[in-house]
């Protein structure tokens, strides 16, 4: 569903506002923007560009370097499975492999239904507990494979 | 609350927070880190609310929302005051137990006190715990006992005083001997002289320095500076006041990883606390000293803990380093004199101007000053935040405080230092850690993580684990790094596909020494660590899978088979939770057949089945 022209605009001027039109919050900005429209959509990124008057290659450079920006529709919910070390050797591949089996999606895509978007993530930083899977703000500590049905199932 | 405008009256601030907690309430302090989420302490947070009204208790019970205090492994946990009791493995359905025995009665709830690993008997007090009983908690000593969104919580244990000490009483100049005398190095990675740094950036030319706290930490792994700044904010913005005002500079700022969404909040609300009361912005505690601290989040990029590449971000750049012939400290954020330190740094600060350097510098070893706090994960018992003297041995840290190897594995590797460091075998396990030594092993200290393995991890799998988690963060500038982690990991992948050759291992030690010598950053020239280190202490790993084409720890998939054996009575278990339906049963009593080209090793039916029926080779 592509979002207004308009919401666009007024979304990313109050952002702008409200980070004082100040270049150097570019990131905190784009951030701001993903969590009010969902992700970054073109339009935006090109909004940022005009109302900030920072070049467009700037902004879209910035927005591709860092993971955690989606310049795509994400789903209704977000799965972040942690890939970090702690996680890797307690098994968080397996994990992984499972979600995207129950899904039928692989990493970095979202489903059909924009029910789930899947992304890895380099470490929450509950290292003791891996491994770990992050479903938008709920934390699971300790999952195995066979979890992860129940765990999808709380979310619709 | 109103500012306040003098050391007398932060003072006197303290002592009626004193007096006001010393009536005898009995207290329930439950952790609500990150870590303890995972685990539902959230729920148990709220019930403990919800029972305590509900039993009548509310006047003569408090329940505190708490820091970390970093045993995760046993999640979630409460210390009561003033008992010292210690609960571990709380979940929501405990809580109307221990509210009506413990809370009300005094009572123990034995189920829930940790149990001695040895004699299977139940400790009671928290300082008794042999994981707490061996460190030294100087950094997390109150992180159980602090609210991390009440400022009156940290100045009741002296919070700020070093801050009004300095700001008060001391001159720049003496604030910076005093941190090179305690031999402060910094805790993120570079273990950089501290007190130097600082001392580099005051001399430095220009009226505008900027003062910043590295909170990104990427280390996978690693989990330390969540715990200070989610736990006790307070602790790391009074050490950046101090050093603000040691360096001359009146804007600060605190990069958290984007990752970290409740350190985020936590540091959020202690700045605005500490602005209410005067501690933070214009004259601070009517010192004249001026200071202010923003918070910036990261966006999910690794190479942004690389001060250079952090700077760059903080200006709404790309991440990208920068060559470091000239010092941050003369030319960093905007181009202007930049101080940046780590987190645990920052947190070390107000302890060595309360107590001195000479204190400080009685811990530790001779070039390494102080305590760390260490993450040990991975194949460990006692999964968690370790804090110690520096000097401590490896050993002592993972067996009598880590409770050595769960499941009766035998330890094969620690891995300290992160995608920076390197791997360190069995044989040098009484090795002292501090930052000369580990380095001296081809290892590093980095942030501190500490990541157990034992002899169901390939050492192989392992050092292409660490190539390809750089592989996706190098920023993509220079072309020793680009290039030549991309061929690092086509060259691992072969080999743990069991197309490597004899030949690669030399092919991998000369890229591994160019990368070294001639990358632009941190991030490749330390890469090589892992590949180096595996290949050093554990080359038979290697020769197995290129020479006989066999993964000895049974991990890397191309190279195992499953296999179905005789103790398999055809109970139908694996059938049903094979993915790629490559299980048959044959008939009654016969072990079922595993379809070997439809199988993709996930796991499934190894996990499922109690009966040992399935071998993997």
């Amino acid at each position: 569903m592509k979002i207004p022209a308009r919401q666009i605009k007024s979304s990313i001027k109050s952002i702008l506002e409200k980070h004082n039109n100040d270049h150097g919050m570019l990131v905190g900005i784009l951030q701001d923007t993903q969590a009010e429209l969902g992700y970054l959509p073109k339009e935006a990124i090109m909004e940022i560009s005009k109302q900030l008057g920072l070049p467009l290659t700037q902004v879209y450079s910035v927005a591709t370097f860092f993971k955690a920006f989606s310049l795509k529709p994400r789903g209704r919910h977000q799965i972040h499975v942690c890939m970090g070390t702690a996680c890797h050797v307690r098994g968080a591949d397996r994990v992984l492999d499972e979600i995207e089996r129950e899904l039928g999606i692989k990493s970095g895509a979202h489903d059909k239904d924009l029910r789930f978007s899947l992304e890895t993530v380099n470490c929450v930083g509950a290292c003791a507990l891996g491994p770990i899977v992050v479903v938008d703000e709920d934390y699971a500590g300790e999952m195995k494979p066979e979890a992860v049905k129940p765990l999808l199932a709380k979310y619709k | 609350m109103n500012k306040l405008c003098s050391t007398q009256e932060l003072d006197a601030l303290r002592q009626s927070i004193i007096k006001k907690r010393n009536v005898k309430k009995t207290v329930v302090n439950i952790c609500g880190g990150t870590g303890c989420m995972a685990l539902g302490c959230i729920d148990v947070i709220k019930a403990f609310h919800e029972e305590v009204k509900k039993q009548g208790l509310a006047d003569k019970v408090e329940v505190r929302a708490t820091g970390c205090p970093g045993f995760c492994e046993r999640g979630t946990i409460l210390t009561i005051e003033p008992s010292n009791v210690f609960y571990q493995k709380v979940r929501k359905k405990d809580v109307a137990e221990v509210v009506e025995k413990t809370l009300s009665k005094g009572e123990l709830v034995e189920r829930l006190l940790f149990p001695d690993m040895n004699t299977g008997k139940r400790i009671e007090n928290e300082k008794d715990v042999p994981f707490y009983a061996k460190q030294t908690r100087l950094l997390l000593a109150n992180s159980s006992q602090i609210d991390p969104e009440n400022i009156e919580d940290y100045i009741f244990f002296g919070g700020y005083s070093a801050m009004a000490k300095a700001l008060n009483s001391m001159k720049p100049e003496a604030i910076i001997d005093e941190v090179k005398a305690s031999g402060l190095r910094g805790r993120g990675g570079g273990g950089f002289p501290t007190g130097k740094k600082w001392e580099s950036t005051r001399e430095a030319h220009g009226d505008i320095k900027y003062t910043i706290c590295n909170c990104d930490e990427g280390d996978p792994g690693a989990f330390m500076d969540r715990s200070l700044m989610e736990g006790n904010p307070h602790s790391v913005l009074e050490g950046m006041i101090i050093g603000a005002y040691a360096i001359g500079s009146h804007e600060g700022y605190i990069y958290i990883r984007n990752e970290y969404p409740l350190a985020v909040k936590n540091a959020e609300t202690a700045i605005a606390r500490a602005r209410e009361l005067g501690l933070l912005g214009k004259n601070i505690l009517g010192s004249g000293f001026d200071f202010d601290i923003k918070i910036t989040r990261g966006g999910g990029a690794f190479v942004c803990g690389e001060s250079t590449a952090l700077m760059a971000s903080l200006e709404g750049k790309v991440g990208e380093p920068r060559a470091k012939y000239v010092h941050t400290s003369e030319k960093g954020l905007w181009d202007r004199p930049s101080n940046l330190n780590n987190v645990e740094t920052w947190a070390n600060v107000p302890l060595i101007i309360n107590k001195g350097a000479k204190w400080f510098a009685g811990i530790g070893t001779a070039g390494s000053k102080g305590t760390k706090i260490f993450s040990l994960v991975g194949k460990v018992r006692n999964t968690g935040l370790v804090e110690v003297p520096m000097g401590m041995t490896l050993r002592e840290i993972i067996f009598e405080i880590g409770g050595g190897i769960p499941g009766n594995k035998k330890f094969k590797a620690v891995q300290t230092g992160g995608p920076s460091g390197g791997f360190i075998p069995e044989k040098m396990l009484d090795l002292q850690v501090d930052f000369d030594e580990l380095t001296r092993v081809g290892s590093m200290m980095g942030s501190g993580a500490m990541i157990v393995m034992d002899e169901s991890n390939c050492m192989v799998d392992m050092a292409k684990y660490f190539v390809n988690f750089l592989l996706g963060e190098l920023c993509g500038k220079c072309v020793p790094c680009r290039e030549g982690m991309k061929q690092l990991s086509i060259i691992l992948t072969r080999i743990t596909a069991g197309e490597g050759k004899m030949e690669d291992l030399a092919l991998l030690e000369n890229l591994c020494n160019t990368m070294k010598e001639a990358s632009l950053c941190a991030l490749g020239q330390s890469a090589p660590n892992p590949v180096l280190t595996s290949l050093h202490y554990f080359r038979d790993e290697w020769e197995a899978h290129i020479l006989d084409k066999k993964c000895p720890a049974k991990v890397c998939k191309p190279l195992i088979t499953y296999t179905i054996n005789e103790k398999c009575p055809n109970c139908g278990q694996c059938i049903k939770v094979c993915p790629e339906q490559a299980i048959t049963a044959k008939g009654k009593k016969q072990p079922v057949e595993l379809n070997q080209e439809k199988c993709i090793k996930c796991g499934s039916c190894l996990d499922v089945c109690k009966l040992n029926a399935v071998d993997v080779k």
